[in-house]
């Protein structure tokens, strides 16, 4: 059995060490809001918090989040930055099919709690990670700085 | 945040229904959870009194649930068809939720599909728009005639507005909640007026869209997230080359795996069962397989490519003629010819494909971002030996599609029953393709060959046109191949056989070769996706050999098209056509080129702005884009299908080929299909063309004008004209 810290809760899990952290939430815990799209950390859809820093759950074993406090997209509301995205992200209807965007607000929540005033440029170095195949960036670029706006 | 909008899947009660349009007044109650669909715990209460044009309910809590029988992917649907009907309803937006209808084409056919239900052609919007302004309205006339009957007023002096029933005289109102029971004992109006658009309070306006909230708190649900009490999950190792057989396989590695409950022989290929998604995926690893390569496809594209460049020599199956072409051309003052290469692509929807079915001997239960309800129902019920309404499909959010799941043949559904039905129907199964598996797994825009000639006068005027193409049928040997006519199959030569502008002599021919063993499938856009690209630019180097202005002189062949011609005038305008770009950094090149397509009975020309570098990379700047798709339900969503429409089709411009060698398929994941990325995605700008005509479609006409409108601005900036996609650095090297 592993203890894990996940949106400010304990949770016990029996999980090989090995398990992404990915199927350890999805599969285990039923959290399904952090979504599997590729396997192999290439698209950003399994983004998740490890002590604030984005990582892509997919490739994470379970073993490396323990005693580590992990963010999903189910908890990262709790605070003003995530809220602040969600609520950017819902003004501008950024989403289309919506499978990525779990790992998008939390890649640009991270962003924001490192940068509360990005640039393009800075938003293209963060979000680089997270692919969108509807091609929503345009309004997720949008987002952030409004996110950024909404924070200031 | 608001509490969702949206139940995919949930109980629905029909109390009350009649012949023709219907109101069905539903009783509340069951409107907790967004997804039912989750669990489908207690989902159904399959009451008797279900009637066709099911479309609304209305609870005692004055919530109205549109009922969408079309799957929401992405495109805005959900919103777009919920608009409709509140729009007639005179419902309050905030009131309104949406639901995806059970597979019953009786009920949920596409009227522009005949007798199938399905969400393809972007043409959700379009064939729904009568029938649900009607359902709406007629909803409306009943609550009206409910209220005039208590208040015991006449209809005519009832308002309704914003989701409540007034009277002013009297002084009385209601809402539709407190009408909803008394509505639903009348019988519905033959006739129902319907609204002048210049009424319209919703369709036209900026609304949110309905899947927004669950869609950014991680509370919608996809195929991947459902999870059923004992259900297994598969991974399914396939075959590397299409068409092979199994021959044999050792399953004790993979049996010893933790979690590994079955390994089962599959007509497809392994299938390996667990208790979790990963133990499935270790236990495929482990798998020794031997397959039979007997029968199994084995040219690479190169080799492909040569066949199609061979029969491209040959005259084909004429899909447009008039007048001489050949001889016209052959004759002309200047004659041009072209070559243009298409790899094959794959969907690579962000959600792979995936499927769950609970089969239990006598029936049969689905849960799929399903697009094509009535295929996937009857191929499940023939191979369950069910009758087709004896197969439920629960409709989910799809996690992208691009028409993948608008599959012909339902062949990852039906991977999926197979294996539930080689366990016996034993447990719950979740079929998953891992990235790999999706990638490989074929169902690709088909490859093509394109081979133009055309001819200019003296006056530099196109008196001959002449376009063949090579490239698989993707009808062929599906349920839709009754569409092919005298050997043309349609959406092939899309976009090419109704070349808009006026040439005296034109022939379009094709050839569909049939000895090509690599699945092929609808792509965003279809036929479009490259007789777009081939006709546009073909047009715009014509118009420079004509020593023409592209818009000036694609506007003087379009007399007859006068959308065509608007849209061209719109985004002229609007892109600054004619005016002088911007220098780039030393040493940098830019350019700007336009081209105009009609897809889906929507028209859109783009104008693209691009910067090459010395090493001939390259970086599209901005989009311009014009839009004539009629009345422009949502015009917010209109936009985000254009700027996503443009991001999608630049995927294939600036990196995206499937590849085969010896028949195997050379990529597997983002990293050797590159999708574009933030940093690639340039500003868009989306005009509407304003229009009082019924809409039509718009989830997929935004991308054919994108890739030759990029070739046209590179040829602009370089000279050098694109002839393959992607676009090789190499040919623009300076």
């Amino acid at each position: 059995m592993i203890t894990l810290n996940i949106n400010g809760q304990a949770m016990r899990v029996d999980a090989a060490p090995d398990t992404p952290l990915l199927w350890v939430l999805r599969d285990t815990l039923q959290m399904t809001g952090t979504k599997f799209g590729c396997g192999m950390a290439l698209c950003g859809a399994c983004t998740v918090h490890l002590d604030g820093q984005p990582i892509r759950s997919c490739s994470t074993p379970v073993s490396a989040a323990k005693g580590k406090k992990i963010t999903t997209i189910e908890g990262v509301g709790h605070d003003r930055i995530g809220q602040a995205v969600q609520q950017a992200w819902q003004q501008l209807d950024v989403v289309q099919c919506g499978y990525c965007q779990s790992g998008q607000i939390m890649s640009a929540v991270a962003l924001l709690h490192s940068n509360r005033n990005p640039s393009d440029a800075d938003i293209d170095n963060a979000m680089g990670g997270n692919v969108c195949r509807c091609a929503t960036y345009v309004r997720i670029r949008a987002a952030i700085h409004e996110a950024a706006k909404l924070l200031a | 945040m608001t509490s969702s909008r949206i139940e995919n899947e949930s109980r629905r009660r029909f109390l009350q229904g009649a012949a023709g349009l219907t109101l069905a007044i539903y009783l509340p109650a069951a409107k907790a959870a967004s997804t039912a669909a989750k669990v489908g715990a207690g989902a159904h209460t399959a009451p008797s009194a279900f009637e066709p044009n099911a479309f609304l309910r209305i609870g005692e809590d004055s919530s109205v649930t549109v009922i969408s029988k079309h799957l929401e992917m992405g495109q805005g649907t959900y919103t777009g068809l919920a608009t409709i009907v509140a729009e007639e309803l005179d419902a309050d937006w905030a009131q309104v939720w949406v639901e995806s209808a059970p597979a019953d084409a009786k009920r949920y056919n596409n009227l522009a599909f005949g007798p199938v239900q399905g969400t393809g052609g972007s043409t959700a919007i379009a064939n729904s728009w009568e029938q649900l302004r009607k359902a709406g309205a007629t909803a409306r006339a009943m609550l009206v005639a409910a209220a005039a009957k208590q208040w015991n007023v006449p209809a005519s002096e009832i308002v309704v507005a914003n989701g409540e029933v007034r009277h002013a005289a009297s002084g009385r109102k209601a809402s539709f909640g407190q009408l909803a029971r008394a509505a639903a004992e009348l019988t519905p109006p033959a006739e129902v007026k319907l609204k002048d658009p210049k009424d319209f309070k919703l369709i036209g306006q900026r609304i949110p869209r309905k899947d927004n909230t669950d869609k950014t708190t991680g509370k919608a649900v996809y195929t991947q997230d459902i999870h059923l009490p004992g259900m297994l999950t598969a991974v399914v190792a396939h075959s590397p080359r299409f068409g092979a057989k199994l021959k044999s396989f050792n399953a004790a590695k993979a049996k010893a795996v933790k979690g590994v409950v079955a390994v089962l022989a599959i007509p497809t290929g392994v299938a390996v069962l667990a208790k979790d998604t990963w133990s499935a995926k270790k236990g495929r690893d482990a798998l020794v397989v031997e397959w039979d390569e007997g029968q199994a496809f084995k040219l690479g594209s190169e080799q492909i490519l040569a066949r199609y460049r061979a029969l491209a020599g040959q005259p084909g199956a004429v899909a447009r003629k008039s007048g001489d072409a050949d001889k016209v051309i052959s004759t002309a003052a200047r004659t041009l010819e072209a070559s243009y290469d298409f790899p094959y692509l794959a969907h690579a929807a962000m959600e792979p494909m995936n499927c769950v079915v609970h089969w239990r001997k006598t029936s049969c239960e689905v849960w799929n971002g399903d697009q094509m309800q009535s295929v996937d129902q009857a191929a499940l019920a023939k191979l369950f030996g069910l009758a087709p309404e004896q197969v439920r499909i629960h409709t989910l959010y799809a996690g992208g599609s691009f028409g993948r799941r608008a599959s012909k043949n339902s062949d990852y559904i039906l991977e999926a029953a197979h294996i539930a039905k080689a366990y016996n129907g034993r447990a719950p199964v979740k079929l998953v393709w891992l990235r790999e598996d999706d990638m490989r797994a074929g169902y690709y825009r088909p490859m093509f060959h394109h081979r133009l000639r055309a001819g200019l006068d003296t006056q530099g005027r196109l008196v001959g046109w002449q376009h063949r193409l090579v490239g698989q049928s993707i009808l062929a040997g599906s349920p839709f191949a009754v569409m092919i006519k005298d050997g043309i199959d349609p959406v092939s030569v899309e976009g090419a056989a109704n070349l808009p502008y006026a040439v005296p002599n034109i022939l379009v021919d094709l050839h569909s070769p049939t000895d090509i063993g690599v699945p092929v499938h609808w792509w965003r856009s279809v036929g479009s996706t490259h007789t777009a690209f081939s006709t546009e630019t073909f047009l715009d180097e014509l118009a420079q050999a004509a020593g023409q202005d592209p818009v000036a002189w694609r506007l003087s062949m379009l007399a007859e098209h006068p959308r065509h011609a608007a849209v061209l005038k719109l985004v002229a305008d609007k892109a600054g056509w004619g005016t002088p770009l911007a220098a780039g950094k030393p040493g940098e090149r830019r350019g700007r080129g336009v081209a105009l397509h009609e897809s889906f009975g929507t028209v859109v020309a783009e104008v693209a702005d691009v910067t090459v570098q010395q090493d001939g990379s390259f970086h599209v700047d901005r989009v311009v884009c014009a839009v004539d798709c009629g009345i422009a339900i949502n015009p917010d969503v209109v936009r985000a299908q254009v700027e996503g429409g443009v991001g999608f089709a630049l995927a294939p411009v600036l990196y995206g080929a499937i590849t085969l060698s010896d028949g195997k398929v050379d990529q597997s994941n983002f990293h050797d299909y590159p999708p574009i990325r933030m940093a690639d995605m340039p500003r868009v700008e989306v005009h509407i063309v304003p229009s009082g005509a019924k809409p039509s479609g718009i989830g997929e006409p935004g991308v054919p004008p994108l890739a030759p409108a990029v070739a046209n601005a590179l040829a602009a900036a370089t000279g050098k004209r694109v002839r393959k996609l992607p676009i090789s650095a190499e040919l623009l090297k300076a």
